[in-house]
Protein backbone atom coordinates (compact mmCIF):
# COMPACT_ATOMS: atom_id res chain seq x y z
CA UNK A 1 0.00 0.00 0.00
CA UNK A 2 1.25 3.90 -0.77
CA UNK A 3 2.28 5.92 2.33
CA UNK A 4 -0.11 8.45 2.15
CA UNK A 5 -3.42 5.98 1.36
CA UNK A 6 -1.98 3.86 4.24
CA UNK A 7 -1.30 6.90 6.51
CA UNK A 8 -5.12 8.12 5.66
CA UNK A 9 -6.66 4.59 6.35
CA UNK A 10 -4.81 4.67 10.20
CA UNK A 11 -6.65 7.87 10.55
CA UNK A 12 -9.56 7.27 9.45
CA UNK A 13 -9.63 4.12 11.88
CA UNK A 14 -8.27 5.94 14.82
CA UNK A 15 -11.03 8.65 14.59
CA UNK A 16 -13.58 5.87 14.53
CA UNK A 17 -14.92 6.68 10.80
CA UNK A 18 -14.18 3.15 9.84
CA UNK A 19 -16.57 0.78 12.43
CA UNK A 20 -15.34 -3.06 13.11
CA UNK A 21 -18.55 -3.48 15.40
CA UNK A 22 -22.31 -3.46 14.11
CA UNK A 23 -23.68 0.00 15.12
CA UNK A 24 -26.09 -1.12 18.48
CA UNK A 25 -29.11 -1.92 17.87
CA UNK A 26 -28.36 -4.15 14.09
CA UNK A 27 -28.60 -8.08 14.45
CA UNK A 28 -25.46 -10.07 14.18
CA UNK A 29 -24.17 -10.49 10.85
CA UNK A 30 -24.26 -14.48 9.78
CA UNK A 31 -20.71 -14.86 9.06
CA UNK A 32 -20.12 -14.02 12.86
CA UNK A 33 -23.18 -16.15 14.17
CA UNK A 34 -21.84 -19.29 12.18
CA UNK A 35 -17.94 -19.09 13.37
CA UNK A 36 -19.03 -18.71 16.76
CA UNK A 37 -21.52 -21.78 16.77
CA UNK A 38 -18.89 -23.66 14.66
CA UNK A 39 -16.18 -22.65 17.81
CA UNK A 40 -18.61 -23.84 20.47
CA UNK A 41 -19.04 -27.33 18.18
CA UNK A 42 -15.56 -27.99 18.21
CA UNK A 43 -15.25 -27.03 22.31
CA UNK A 44 -17.84 -29.51 23.07
CA UNK A 45 -16.89 -31.83 20.85
CA UNK A 46 -13.36 -31.99 22.33
CA UNK A 47 -15.02 -32.07 25.84
CA UNK A 48 -17.10 -35.50 24.57
CA UNK A 49 -14.06 -36.81 23.39
CA UNK A 50 -12.19 -36.28 26.69
CA UNK A 51 -15.34 -37.43 28.29
CA UNK A 52 -15.89 -40.68 26.12
CA UNK A 53 -12.50 -41.63 26.46
CA UNK A 54 -11.42 -41.06 29.97
CA UNK A 55 -9.41 -44.37 30.96
CA UNK A 56 -11.58 -46.92 32.39
CA UNK A 57 -10.22 -48.32 35.73
CA UNK A 58 -11.54 -51.50 37.68
CA UNK A 59 -11.67 -50.64 40.74
CA UNK A 60 -9.99 -52.34 43.76
CA UNK A 61 -13.61 -52.68 45.59
CA UNK A 62 -14.96 -55.52 43.06
CA UNK A 63 -12.21 -57.59 43.41
CA UNK A 64 -13.60 -60.36 46.40
CA UNK A 65 -11.53 -61.71 48.33
CA UNK A 66 -8.89 -64.49 47.29
CA UNK A 67 -6.02 -67.16 47.53
CA UNK A 68 -4.04 -67.01 44.48
CA UNK A 69 -2.79 -70.05 42.43
CA UNK A 70 0.66 -70.03 41.88
CA UNK A 71 0.63 -73.18 39.35
CA UNK A 72 -2.16 -71.84 37.51
CA UNK A 73 -0.42 -68.07 37.59
CA UNK A 74 2.92 -70.02 35.87
CA UNK A 75 0.74 -71.77 33.50
CA UNK A 76 -1.18 -68.58 32.31
CA UNK A 77 2.39 -67.11 31.94
CA UNK A 78 3.68 -69.66 29.53
CA UNK A 79 0.39 -69.37 28.14
CA UNK A 80 0.52 -65.77 27.98
CA UNK A 81 3.99 -65.44 26.57
CA UNK A 82 4.84 -62.83 29.15
CA UNK A 83 8.42 -63.61 28.82
CA UNK A 84 8.85 -63.06 25.27
CA UNK A 85 8.00 -59.70 25.22
CA UNK A 86 9.27 -58.76 28.76
CA UNK A 87 12.37 -61.15 29.37
CA UNK A 88 15.61 -58.68 29.24
CA UNK A 89 16.63 -59.81 25.46
CA UNK A 90 19.82 -61.85 24.46
CA UNK A 91 21.01 -61.77 20.72
CA UNK A 92 20.48 -65.95 20.99
CA UNK A 93 16.40 -66.01 22.13
CA UNK A 94 17.59 -69.45 23.65
CA UNK A 95 19.68 -68.07 26.19
CA UNK A 96 16.68 -65.66 27.49
CA UNK A 97 15.98 -65.88 31.28
CA UNK A 98 12.67 -65.85 31.23
CA UNK A 99 12.24 -65.46 35.19
CA UNK A 100 13.96 -61.57 34.58
CA UNK A 101 11.45 -59.12 33.31
CA UNK A 102 13.56 -56.21 33.11
CA UNK A 103 11.96 -55.24 29.86
CA UNK A 104 14.30 -53.69 26.75
CA UNK A 105 13.01 -55.46 23.73
CA UNK A 106 12.47 -53.27 20.25
CA UNK A 107 9.31 -53.77 18.65
CA UNK A 108 9.06 -51.80 15.14
CA UNK A 109 6.04 -51.33 13.89
CA UNK A 110 3.29 -48.91 11.60
CA UNK A 111 3.26 -46.46 14.39
CA UNK A 112 6.95 -46.17 15.54
CA UNK A 113 9.29 -48.18 17.91
CA UNK A 114 7.87 -49.41 21.36
CA UNK A 115 10.10 -50.07 24.01
CA UNK A 116 8.81 -52.96 25.81
CA UNK A 117 8.81 -51.82 29.85
CA UNK A 118 10.17 -53.47 32.99
CA UNK A 119 7.13 -55.45 34.42
CA UNK A 120 9.56 -56.84 37.12
CA UNK A 121 8.10 -56.64 40.63
CA UNK A 122 10.76 -53.95 40.75
CA UNK A 123 8.68 -51.12 43.26
CA UNK A 124 10.38 -48.12 41.43
CA UNK A 125 11.13 -49.45 38.01
CA UNK A 126 8.66 -52.33 37.91
CA UNK A 127 5.32 -53.08 39.16
CA UNK A 128 6.05 -54.08 42.10
CA UNK A 129 3.72 -50.83 43.86
CA UNK A 130 1.31 -52.36 41.73
CA UNK A 131 -1.63 -53.40 43.58
CA UNK A 132 -4.03 -56.36 41.93
CA UNK A 133 -6.52 -54.10 40.89
CA UNK A 134 -3.71 -51.96 38.92
CA UNK A 135 -2.78 -55.23 36.89
CA UNK A 136 -6.38 -56.46 36.24
CA UNK A 137 -6.80 -53.14 35.13
CA UNK A 138 -4.23 -53.10 32.62
CA UNK A 139 -4.95 -56.59 31.28
CA UNK A 140 -9.24 -56.02 31.00
CA UNK A 141 -9.00 -52.43 30.08
CA UNK A 142 -5.21 -51.49 28.47
CA UNK A 143 -5.21 -48.37 31.65
CA UNK A 144 -2.07 -47.85 33.55
CA UNK A 145 -1.83 -47.15 37.05
CA UNK A 146 -1.30 -43.37 36.72
CA UNK A 147 -4.74 -43.40 34.53
CA UNK A 148 -3.29 -43.24 31.43
CA UNK A 149 -3.90 -45.99 28.20
CA UNK A 150 -1.49 -48.68 27.30
CA UNK A 151 -0.64 -48.92 23.90
CA UNK A 152 -2.22 -52.18 21.99
CA UNK A 153 1.52 -53.25 21.33
CA UNK A 154 0.37 -54.93 24.64
CA UNK A 155 -2.30 -57.39 23.57
CA UNK A 156 -4.92 -56.10 26.21
CA UNK A 157 -6.85 -56.80 23.08
CA UNK A 158 -6.56 -60.22 24.05
CA UNK A 159 -5.99 -60.54 28.15
CA UNK A 160 -9.26 -58.84 28.16
CA UNK A 161 -10.80 -61.90 27.69
CA UNK A 162 -9.03 -63.56 30.35
CA UNK A 163 -10.78 -64.78 33.67
CA UNK A 164 -10.29 -62.85 36.38
CA UNK A 165 -8.98 -65.08 38.96
CA UNK A 166 -6.92 -66.02 36.02
CA UNK A 167 -5.30 -62.97 35.96
CA UNK A 168 -5.15 -62.69 39.67
CA UNK A 169 -3.04 -65.74 39.98
CA UNK A 170 -0.67 -64.93 37.20
CA UNK A 171 -0.20 -61.47 39.10
CA UNK A 172 1.09 -62.97 41.89
CA UNK A 173 3.11 -65.43 40.24
CA UNK A 174 4.65 -62.61 38.48
CA UNK A 175 5.55 -61.11 41.95
CA UNK A 176 7.61 -63.88 42.85
CA UNK A 177 9.68 -63.47 40.14
CA UNK A 178 13.30 -61.49 40.92
CA UNK A 179 13.06 -57.40 41.06
CA UNK A 180 15.22 -55.81 38.49
CA UNK A 181 16.16 -52.27 39.03
CA UNK A 182 16.06 -50.01 35.22
CA UNK A 183 13.44 -48.16 33.52
CA UNK A 184 13.17 -48.59 30.15
CA UNK A 185 13.24 -45.59 27.94
CA UNK A 186 9.74 -44.12 26.08
CA UNK A 187 8.75 -45.33 22.97
CA UNK A 188 9.40 -43.54 19.74
CA UNK A 189 6.22 -43.08 18.26
CA UNK A 190 5.05 -39.94 15.64
CA UNK A 191 2.22 -37.65 15.95
CA UNK A 192 -0.32 -38.43 16.84
CA UNK A 193 0.20 -41.79 17.37
CA UNK A 194 2.27 -40.19 20.53
CA UNK A 195 -0.95 -38.56 22.42
CA UNK A 196 -2.16 -41.78 24.55
CA UNK A 197 -5.48 -39.65 24.91
CA UNK A 198 -6.19 -40.48 21.49
CA UNK A 199 -6.44 -44.48 22.20
CA UNK A 200 -9.21 -43.11 24.39
CA UNK A 201 -10.68 -43.22 21.16
CA UNK A 202 -9.21 -45.97 19.27
CA UNK A 203 -10.32 -48.11 22.54
CA UNK A 204 -14.13 -47.26 22.26
CA UNK A 205 -13.87 -48.66 18.57
CA UNK A 206 -12.05 -51.77 19.04
CA UNK A 207 -12.08 -52.63 23.10
CA UNK A 208 -15.45 -54.19 23.44
CA UNK A 209 -14.63 -57.99 24.97
CA UNK A 210 -14.93 -59.44 28.25
CA UNK A 211 -14.03 -62.48 29.86
CA UNK A 212 -14.62 -65.53 28.19
CA UNK A 213 -17.78 -67.23 28.53
CA UNK A 214 -17.90 -71.22 27.71
CA UNK A 215 -19.93 -71.98 24.78
CA UNK A 216 -22.33 -74.64 26.06
CA UNK A 217 -22.60 -76.33 23.04
CA UNK A 218 -19.15 -77.38 22.42
CA UNK A 219 -17.00 -79.94 24.10
CA UNK A 220 -15.38 -78.57 27.69
CA UNK A 221 -11.59 -79.12 25.24
CA UNK A 222 -12.79 -76.77 22.60
CA UNK A 223 -13.69 -74.57 25.54
CA UNK A 224 -10.59 -74.36 27.16
CA UNK A 225 -8.59 -74.03 23.52
CA UNK A 226 -11.37 -71.23 22.46
CA UNK A 227 -10.32 -69.58 26.17
CA UNK A 228 -6.16 -70.04 26.11
CA UNK A 229 -6.06 -69.00 21.91
CA UNK A 230 -8.37 -66.08 22.64
CA UNK A 231 -7.30 -65.06 25.56
CA UNK A 232 -3.87 -65.65 26.81
CA UNK A 233 -2.52 -67.30 24.11
CA UNK A 234 -2.95 -64.16 21.87
CA UNK A 235 -2.91 -66.41 18.80
CA UNK A 236 -4.84 -63.91 16.15
CA UNK A 237 -2.96 -60.75 17.29
CA UNK A 238 -0.19 -62.11 14.98
CA UNK A 239 -2.49 -64.45 12.73
CA UNK A 240 -4.78 -61.91 11.58
CA UNK A 241 -4.45 -58.87 9.16
CA UNK A 242 -5.05 -55.52 10.68
CA UNK A 243 -6.58 -52.06 9.44
CA UNK A 244 -4.87 -48.74 9.06
CA UNK A 245 -6.01 -47.77 12.58
CA UNK A 246 -3.76 -51.23 13.32
CA UNK A 247 -7.17 -53.28 14.67
CA UNK A 248 -7.50 -56.83 13.71
CA UNK A 249 -9.78 -56.69 10.89
CA UNK A 250 -12.43 -59.16 12.17
CA UNK A 251 -13.77 -61.01 9.10
CA UNK A 252 -10.36 -62.52 9.07
CA UNK A 253 -9.50 -63.09 12.10
CA UNK A 254 -6.66 -65.93 12.29
CA UNK A 255 -6.63 -65.45 8.28
CA UNK A 256 -2.62 -64.72 8.44
CA UNK A 257 -1.10 -61.24 7.66
CA UNK A 258 1.86 -59.63 7.66
CA UNK A 259 4.85 -59.64 11.00
CA UNK A 260 4.29 -56.32 13.56
CA UNK A 261 6.83 -55.06 12.14
CA UNK A 262 5.89 -55.66 8.25
CA UNK A 263 9.36 -57.62 7.47
CA UNK A 264 7.58 -61.09 6.71
CA UNK A 265 3.88 -62.88 6.92
CA UNK A 266 2.42 -64.79 9.69
CA UNK A 267 0.32 -67.68 8.29
CA UNK A 268 -3.37 -68.48 7.88
CA UNK A 269 -4.00 -71.02 10.94
CA UNK A 270 -7.52 -71.93 9.81
CA UNK A 271 -8.66 -74.97 7.52
CA UNK A 272 -7.76 -72.75 4.51
CA UNK A 273 -4.32 -72.24 5.75
CA UNK A 274 -3.66 -75.53 7.19
CA UNK A 275 -4.62 -78.00 4.14
CA UNK A 276 -3.55 -77.14 1.05
CA UNK A 277 -1.21 -79.03 -1.57
CA UNK A 278 0.78 -81.39 -0.20
CA UNK A 279 0.54 -79.92 3.48
CA UNK A 280 -2.30 -81.00 5.51
CA UNK A 281 -2.44 -80.47 9.46
CA UNK A 282 -4.60 -82.46 11.43
CA UNK A 283 -5.46 -82.07 14.68
CA UNK A 284 -2.69 -84.34 16.25
CA UNK A 285 -0.12 -82.86 13.95
CA UNK A 286 -1.08 -79.47 15.76
CA UNK A 287 -0.62 -80.19 19.31
CA UNK A 288 2.13 -82.04 18.44
CA UNK A 289 4.27 -79.02 16.27
CA UNK A 290 2.99 -77.26 19.70
CA UNK A 291 5.08 -79.15 21.47
CA UNK A 292 8.39 -79.22 19.77
CA UNK A 293 7.89 -77.02 16.32
CA UNK A 294 7.92 -79.86 14.40
CA UNK A 295 5.80 -79.33 11.19
CA UNK A 296 3.72 -82.54 9.41
CA UNK A 297 6.86 -82.76 6.73
CA UNK A 298 9.36 -83.12 9.47
CA UNK A 299 10.75 -79.45 9.89
CA UNK A 300 11.59 -77.31 12.66
CA UNK A 301 9.59 -73.69 12.56
CA UNK A 302 12.01 -71.12 12.61
CA UNK A 303 10.91 -67.33 12.59
CA UNK A 304 9.03 -65.78 14.84
CA UNK A 305 7.03 -68.92 16.10
CA UNK A 306 10.29 -70.74 17.22
CA UNK A 307 9.26 -68.48 20.33
CA UNK A 308 5.78 -69.17 20.70
CA UNK A 309 7.09 -72.87 20.86
CA UNK A 310 9.20 -72.17 23.41
CA UNK A 311 6.34 -71.00 25.52
CA UNK A 312 3.52 -73.64 24.34
CA UNK A 313 6.09 -76.48 25.03
CA UNK A 314 5.68 -75.51 29.05
CA UNK A 315 1.95 -76.20 28.81
CA UNK A 316 0.95 -79.20 29.90
CA UNK A 317 0.09 -81.74 27.06
CA UNK A 318 -3.92 -81.44 27.55
CA UNK A 319 -3.73 -77.88 27.21
CA UNK A 320 -1.66 -78.43 23.63
CA UNK A 321 -4.47 -80.39 22.66
CA UNK A 322 -7.25 -78.38 23.89
CA UNK A 323 -5.29 -75.49 21.20
CA UNK A 324 -5.27 -77.76 18.67
CA UNK A 325 -8.88 -78.62 19.01
CA UNK A 326 -9.93 -75.07 18.76
CA UNK A 327 -7.61 -74.32 15.88
CA UNK A 328 -8.44 -77.50 13.62
CA UNK A 329 -12.48 -76.78 14.35
CA UNK A 330 -11.88 -73.01 13.18
CA UNK A 331 -14.14 -72.09 10.53
CA UNK A 332 -12.44 -71.70 7.06
CA UNK A 333 -11.78 -67.97 5.90
CA UNK A 334 -9.48 -66.67 2.92
CA UNK A 335 -7.31 -64.10 4.15
CA UNK A 336 -4.84 -61.91 2.63
CA UNK A 337 -2.25 -62.89 -0.08
CA UNK A 338 1.03 -62.60 1.04
CA UNK A 339 3.20 -60.13 -1.08
CA UNK A 340 5.49 -62.38 -3.73
CA UNK A 341 8.92 -62.06 -1.98
CA UNK A 342 11.60 -60.82 -4.48
CA UNK A 343 13.68 -63.44 -6.11
CA UNK B 1 45.66 -65.48 -29.66
CA UNK B 2 46.79 -65.28 -25.91
CA UNK B 3 43.54 -62.52 -25.42
CA UNK B 4 41.42 -65.23 -26.44
CA UNK B 5 42.80 -68.07 -24.55
CA UNK B 6 42.51 -65.88 -21.20
CA UNK B 7 39.13 -64.95 -21.84
CA UNK B 8 38.42 -68.87 -22.39
CA UNK B 9 40.15 -69.80 -18.85
CA UNK B 10 38.59 -66.67 -17.63
CA UNK B 11 34.97 -67.98 -18.50
CA UNK B 12 35.47 -71.37 -17.68
CA UNK B 13 36.93 -70.43 -14.32
CA UNK B 14 33.24 -68.25 -13.52
CA UNK B 15 31.42 -70.84 -14.49
CA UNK B 16 33.34 -73.52 -12.30
CA UNK B 17 32.90 -71.38 -9.46
CA UNK B 18 29.29 -70.50 -9.74
CA UNK B 19 28.56 -74.55 -10.36
CA UNK B 20 30.76 -75.09 -7.56
CA UNK B 21 28.10 -72.26 -5.59
CA UNK B 22 25.39 -74.30 -6.68
CA UNK B 23 26.99 -78.02 -6.09
CA UNK B 24 27.49 -76.46 -2.26
CA UNK B 25 23.82 -74.62 -2.12
CA UNK B 26 22.34 -77.98 -3.35
CA UNK B 27 24.48 -80.35 -1.11
CA UNK B 28 23.47 -77.89 1.96
CA UNK B 29 19.73 -78.09 1.18
CA UNK B 30 20.25 -82.07 0.31
CA UNK B 31 21.29 -82.84 4.27
CA UNK B 32 18.88 -80.80 5.42
CA UNK B 33 15.81 -82.19 3.15
CA UNK B 34 17.45 -85.59 4.70
CA UNK B 35 17.35 -84.28 7.91
CA UNK B 36 13.95 -83.50 7.62
CA UNK B 37 12.66 -86.68 6.31
CA UNK B 38 14.32 -88.14 9.18
CA UNK B 39 12.33 -85.84 11.86
CA UNK B 40 9.13 -87.25 9.83
CA UNK B 41 10.24 -90.36 10.73
CA UNK B 42 10.36 -89.35 14.39
CA UNK B 43 7.25 -87.42 14.49
CA UNK B 44 5.40 -90.12 13.18
CA UNK B 45 6.50 -92.58 16.05
CA UNK B 46 5.89 -89.63 18.90
CA UNK B 47 2.51 -88.77 17.37
CA UNK B 48 2.30 -92.75 17.95
CA UNK B 49 1.36 -93.01 14.14
CA UNK B 50 4.12 -95.67 13.95
CA UNK B 51 5.01 -98.13 16.47
CA UNK B 52 8.59 -96.79 18.31
CA UNK B 53 11.57 -99.01 16.69
CA UNK B 54 14.78 -98.28 18.27
CA UNK B 55 16.77 -98.69 14.77
CA UNK B 56 14.82 -96.40 13.35
CA UNK B 57 15.35 -94.17 16.35
CA UNK B 58 18.74 -94.37 16.33
CA UNK B 59 19.06 -93.57 12.62
CA UNK B 60 17.48 -90.27 13.27
CA UNK B 61 20.11 -88.95 15.65
CA UNK B 62 22.80 -90.71 13.23
CA UNK B 63 21.38 -88.53 10.40
CA UNK B 64 21.81 -85.69 12.39
CA UNK B 65 24.67 -86.15 13.07
CA UNK B 66 26.10 -86.64 10.05
CA UNK B 67 24.50 -83.56 8.69
CA UNK B 68 26.08 -81.29 11.79
CA UNK B 69 29.45 -82.65 10.68
CA UNK B 70 29.24 -81.71 7.34
CA UNK B 71 27.25 -78.49 6.98
CA UNK B 72 29.63 -75.91 8.91
CA UNK B 73 31.71 -76.28 5.59
CA UNK B 74 28.96 -75.20 2.95
CA UNK B 75 28.95 -72.06 3.67
CA UNK B 76 31.76 -69.93 2.33
CA UNK B 77 31.18 -66.41 1.44
CA UNK B 78 30.96 -66.71 -2.12
CA UNK B 79 27.59 -68.40 -1.94
CA UNK B 80 26.27 -65.28 0.06
CA UNK B 81 24.04 -64.97 -3.22
CA UNK B 82 22.12 -67.45 -2.15
CA UNK B 83 20.39 -64.73 0.52
CA UNK B 84 16.96 -64.01 -0.19
CA UNK B 85 17.01 -66.87 -3.40
CA UNK B 86 13.69 -68.62 -3.38
CA UNK B 87 14.31 -70.21 -6.94
CA UNK B 88 14.31 -74.04 -5.62
CA UNK B 89 12.36 -74.11 -2.03
CA UNK B 90 10.77 -71.99 0.32
CA UNK B 91 14.08 -71.29 2.32
CA UNK B 92 17.36 -69.00 2.11
CA UNK B 93 20.34 -68.25 4.35
CA UNK B 94 19.86 -65.35 6.19
CA UNK B 95 22.46 -62.38 6.07
CA UNK B 96 23.16 -63.33 9.59
CA UNK B 97 24.89 -66.98 8.84
CA UNK B 98 27.78 -64.29 7.15
CA UNK B 99 27.56 -61.87 10.13
CA UNK B 100 28.17 -63.93 12.56
CA UNK B 101 30.19 -67.17 11.67
CA UNK B 102 31.33 -68.24 14.59
CA UNK B 103 28.06 -68.54 16.24
CA UNK B 104 26.31 -70.14 13.06
CA UNK B 105 29.22 -72.89 12.75
CA UNK B 106 28.98 -73.50 16.80
CA UNK B 107 25.16 -74.46 16.16
CA UNK B 108 26.36 -77.46 14.37
CA UNK B 109 29.08 -78.60 16.73
CA UNK B 110 26.15 -78.53 19.49
CA UNK B 111 23.73 -80.62 17.51
CA UNK B 112 26.18 -83.03 16.29
CA UNK B 113 27.22 -83.13 20.33
CA UNK B 114 23.18 -83.24 21.21
CA UNK B 115 22.64 -86.61 18.62
CA UNK B 116 25.78 -88.02 19.56
CA UNK B 117 24.49 -88.35 23.50
CA UNK B 118 20.69 -88.87 22.33
CA UNK B 119 21.85 -91.39 20.07
CA UNK B 120 23.72 -93.32 22.57
CA UNK B 121 21.12 -92.74 25.67
CA UNK B 122 17.61 -93.28 23.63
CA UNK B 123 16.00 -96.75 25.18
CA UNK B 124 12.22 -95.71 24.48
CA UNK B 125 9.30 -93.70 23.58
CA UNK B 126 9.46 -91.29 26.02
CA UNK B 127 13.38 -90.79 25.92
CA UNK B 128 12.89 -90.47 22.63
CA UNK B 129 10.20 -87.93 22.73
CA UNK B 130 12.21 -85.81 25.12
CA UNK B 131 15.30 -85.86 23.32
CA UNK B 132 13.42 -85.13 19.94
CA UNK B 133 11.79 -82.30 21.89
CA UNK B 134 14.90 -80.87 23.25
CA UNK B 135 17.56 -81.03 19.55
CA UNK B 136 14.04 -79.94 17.42
CA UNK B 137 13.69 -77.08 19.90
CA UNK B 138 16.47 -75.48 20.49
CA UNK B 139 18.98 -76.60 17.76
CA UNK B 140 17.00 -76.83 14.66
CA UNK B 141 14.64 -74.51 15.80
CA UNK B 142 17.40 -72.24 17.55
CA UNK B 143 19.09 -71.96 14.17
CA UNK B 144 16.04 -71.88 11.87
CA UNK B 145 14.83 -69.35 13.71
CA UNK B 146 18.08 -66.71 13.80
CA UNK B 147 19.80 -68.12 10.95
CA UNK B 148 16.93 -69.38 8.21
CA UNK B 149 14.63 -67.07 5.90
CA UNK B 150 11.51 -68.17 5.11
CA UNK B 151 9.38 -67.07 1.77
CA UNK B 152 6.20 -65.48 2.59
Amino acid sequence: MAEPVRAAALYQIRKGYIRFAPAAGTPMPKLRLLALIAAVSVIAGLAAFWLVTLPAVVPAAVLPPYTPNLDNGRTMFDAGGCASCHAVPNKDPAKVDRTRLGGGLVLNSPFGTFYVPNISPDRRDGIGAWSEANFVTALWRGTSPFGTNLYPAFPYTSYQHMRLNDVRDLFAYLKTLPPLPGRVRRHDLSFPFNQRRLLGGWKLLFLRGRPYMDDPSRSAQWNRGAYLVNGPGHCAECHSPRNMLGAIVESERFAGGPTPDGSGWVPNITPLGLQHGDVTWSEKDIASFLGDGMTPSGDFIGGAMAEVIRNTSLLGVDDRAAIAAYIAALPPVQGPTPPPKKQ
Amino acid sequence: MIRTVFAIVMIVLGLSVAIAQEDLIKARKALMKDNGAQAKIAGDMIKGDKPFDLAAAQKVFAAFEDAAAKMPDLYPDSTKSSVGSFAVDDFSPSPKVWEDMADFKARFVKLGADAKAAGASVKDLDSFKAAIGNIGKNDCGGCHETYRLKKS
